[in-house]
């Protein structure tokens, strides 16, 4: 017996939808992950897709990002769908979304600065002194020193390799950007760091933001809406306070640990200053 | 698809308004990074940028506008921004802020800093490959004293993968250089009525200096980069580091098997490239110089002495030696990335047969002076 979709109050529908997943299928030999899957993504929002361990979250980013093919359903993103695409389209859509990858997903040969630059230098005619400079701009707008845009990946600490990837992510100012796990494995003041430079950048991008992520702080303080995903599809989707109210099983087992009430607590006693809503 | 994108553009009505119109950014803005010196160039007082036409514009466009405005405030005019759209104001001003940002230069290094980087780095790395050999000794004697510890599962695995596994590889190669050696010493001997002395060639030249020798070079591609490869992995993954706190020495563990398989493996793939070797000679003795395989087998078995076959098997130990120790050397040597596993795997099979060969000539010279 299905449980139908909840919705919360947030999911408004002025803006028009940057992603549209429609029932959408994917299994692993007999191993089904996404039944049925629906999902909206409305311009300018913050949305986090959370769910428990092989919930599908990451093969439904692959999906989205056009790395793993579906069985079944439709994926529209930013008007196309992106299951039906030459590859020529393919590349120019792909230029028009950054992906942050969970361990950073940067060139091992190159320094950082040449890893930002290079979605620059490789789609665009402008000369390499102005790439230099942006990217080493786009560096220092992720909250890195200078310095590090000379230093391979391999020196960097974790929370400066997100950045880094962030800042490459950036290179190209897309409308769209995928963060895959953008906290984990990072000191408390890393992730907090984090959770600001997300926040600033989507003011100053005014972009679309789709997050995965599993850190319940970071869904307080940061996000619009977060869908839950659970038995192959989305199970609920609302702001964390409409969340947090729901009855599903796999809502209440996601978010009623101790962790969960700790976070939520925290949030709610900072009340709302650092709880951005926007209308 | 991509929406329909008018190019950037830019005119100027009238001296010192430019008025920017269609789209700015990454995309469109080909060629106007060009058009837009003009605004610097403007020898206006106050340059207005009217950017009430703009369809869009992006980071990139705002940098190279920004420049621009900098270029006409050093020069103490001012500029001002008339009509933009409000939601670009926030990406202006932090650009305006951070246009400085300075852009770093990687310290150049003259040819002469290189060379004795280069060799600085070389003079270490034979230490550190010497206190490796050393430590492998020394795990070698702590272990010797407890057989318990000895880890046969490995050695035999390992006699398995590099020396069984290889034998068809390393007999097609030794029979190939048998018919070889044998066919260019056919046309000499021949001219000399010297046919006979192929079997000295071909026995001389396979048991002492080929067999060992092309052996190893085969074992060092094969087996030595994939001991390098294998321990790479395991750095990067950090199971070295595991074993470490579990107590195992990863060299007790990881390097002492795969030695003394292949100080085993090496020798037998050795005598049997001899055997392939051999007749490969005589196979290419009887079709180019009629020397039957009788007469091949009589004069091999009276002329060439077990201290060939000796000599040659005694070198192949040694190689063993040094293509397991350089290949987990390298190994170990891994720092960081995927990129540095194929660095670290590379240089074991070039430095191992490099050693390999500088050995083989040293022998040479030995058993000359010792008249072996």
């Amino acid at each position: 017996m299905p449980i139908a979709t909840e919705q919360g109050n947030t999911a408004e529908k002025k803006n028009p939808a940057v992603i549209e997943v429609r029932q959408l299928g994917t299994r692993f030999g007999s191993h089904v992950v996404h039944a049925d899957l629906d999902l909206d993504v409305r311009q300018g929002e913050i949305y986090a897709i959370v769910g428990g361990s092989g919930s599908g979250k990451s093969t439904l980013l692959r999906e989205m990002i056009m790395l793993h093919r579906p069985d079944s359903g439709s994926i529209r993103i930013l008007n196309t769908d992106i299951l039906e695409l030459a590859k020529a389209e393919a590349q120019a859509l792909r230029q028009r979304w950054g992906v942050m990858f969970q361990h950073g997903g940067l060139f091992g040969t190159l320094n950082v600065r040449d890893n930002v630059g290079l979605p620059l230098r490789e789609h665009t005619d402008l000369a390499d002194e102005v790439i230099d400079e942006l990217a080493a701009w786009k560096i220092s707008l992720s909250g890195l020193a200078p310095e590090v845009g000379l230093q391979f990946p391999t020196e960097l600490s974790g929370g400066m390799l997100k950045r880094a990837s962030m800042a490459r992510a950036l290179a190209l100012d897309p409308e769209l950007l995928f963060l895959d796990e953008p906290t984990a494995g990072l000191d408390p003041a890393g992730a907090s760091g984090i959770d600001a430079l997300v926040r600033s950048l989507h003011e100053l991008y005014q972009s679309t933001i789709v997050i995965i992520t599993h850190d319940l702080d970071f869904l307080w303080q940061v996000t619009d809406r977060v869908a839950v995903l659970g038995e192959g599809k989305v199970v609920g989707v609302g702001a964390m306070a409409e969340l947090v109210e729901m009855d599903h099983p796999v809502i209440r087992q996601y978010f009623d640990g101790p962790r969960g009430r700790a976070a939520q607590a925290q949030a709610q006693t900072e009340s709302g200053e650092h709880h951005h809503i926007r209308g | 698809m991509l929406p329909m994108l008018s190019p950037a553009d830019i005119s100027q009505p009238q001296d010192g308004l430019f008025v920017l119109s269609g789209c700015w950014t990454v995309h469109t803005l080909a060629g106007a990074d060009q058009k837009i010196a003009a605004i610097g160039n403007s020898e206006a007082v106050e340059v207005v940028i009217d950017g009430s036409q703009l369809a869009t514009i992006d980071s990139l466009g705002v940098w190279l506008l920004q420049q621009q405005c900098k270029k006409i405030r050093t020069a103490g005019r001012s500029v001002r921004l008339l009509d933009w759209p409000v939601n670009s104001q926030k990406l202006l001003d932090i650009v305006e802020n951070q246009i400085d940002i300075p852009v770093l230069r990687a310290a150049h290094r003259s040819f002469l800093e290189k060379i004795g980087r280069n060799a600085e780095a070389g003079w270490q790395g034979m230490f550190a490959l010497l206190s490796f050999i050393g430590e492998c000794v020394l795990a070698l004697v702590r272990i010797g004293l407890r057989p318990n510890r000895w880890r046969w599962q490995q050695v035999f695995k390992y006699i398995e993968i590099s020396g069984f596994d290889a034998l068809p590889i390393v007999g097609l190669t030794a029979f190939l250089l048998g018919i070889v050696v044998a066919y260019q010493g056919a046309d000499q001997l021949r001219l000399y009525g010297a046919s006979i002395f192929v079997v000295d060639l071909v026995g001389y030249a396979m048991l002492r200096e080929f067999s060992p020798l092309i052996t190893a070079i085969i074992i060092a591609g094969r087996s030595g980069s994939a001991y390098a490869a294998q321990i790479g992995t395991m750095v990067i993954t950090e199971e070295i580091d595991g074993m470490r706190t579990i107590g195992i020495e990863p060299v007790e563990f990881l390097v002492l098997p795969k030695i003394i398989a292949l100080m085993v493996a090496l020798p037998l793939l050795t005598v049997f490239a001899d055997l392939t070797g051999v007749f490969g000679g005589m196979f290419m003795a009887r079709s180019q110089l009629d020397i039957s395989y009788h007469e091949f087998l009589a004069r091999f078995g009276s002329k060439i002495g077990l201290s060939a076959l000796l000599i040659g098997v005694g070198k192949a130990v040694v190689f063993a030696a040094i293509i397991a120790i350089v290949g987990c050397y390298q190994g170990f040597r891994t720092k960081g990335n995927a990129d540095s596993v194929g660095r670290q795997t590379t240089r074991s099979v070039v430095q191992s047969i490099f050693i390999v060969i500088i050995l083989d000539s040293g022998f040479s010279v030995i058993f000359s002076i010792l008249g072996i």
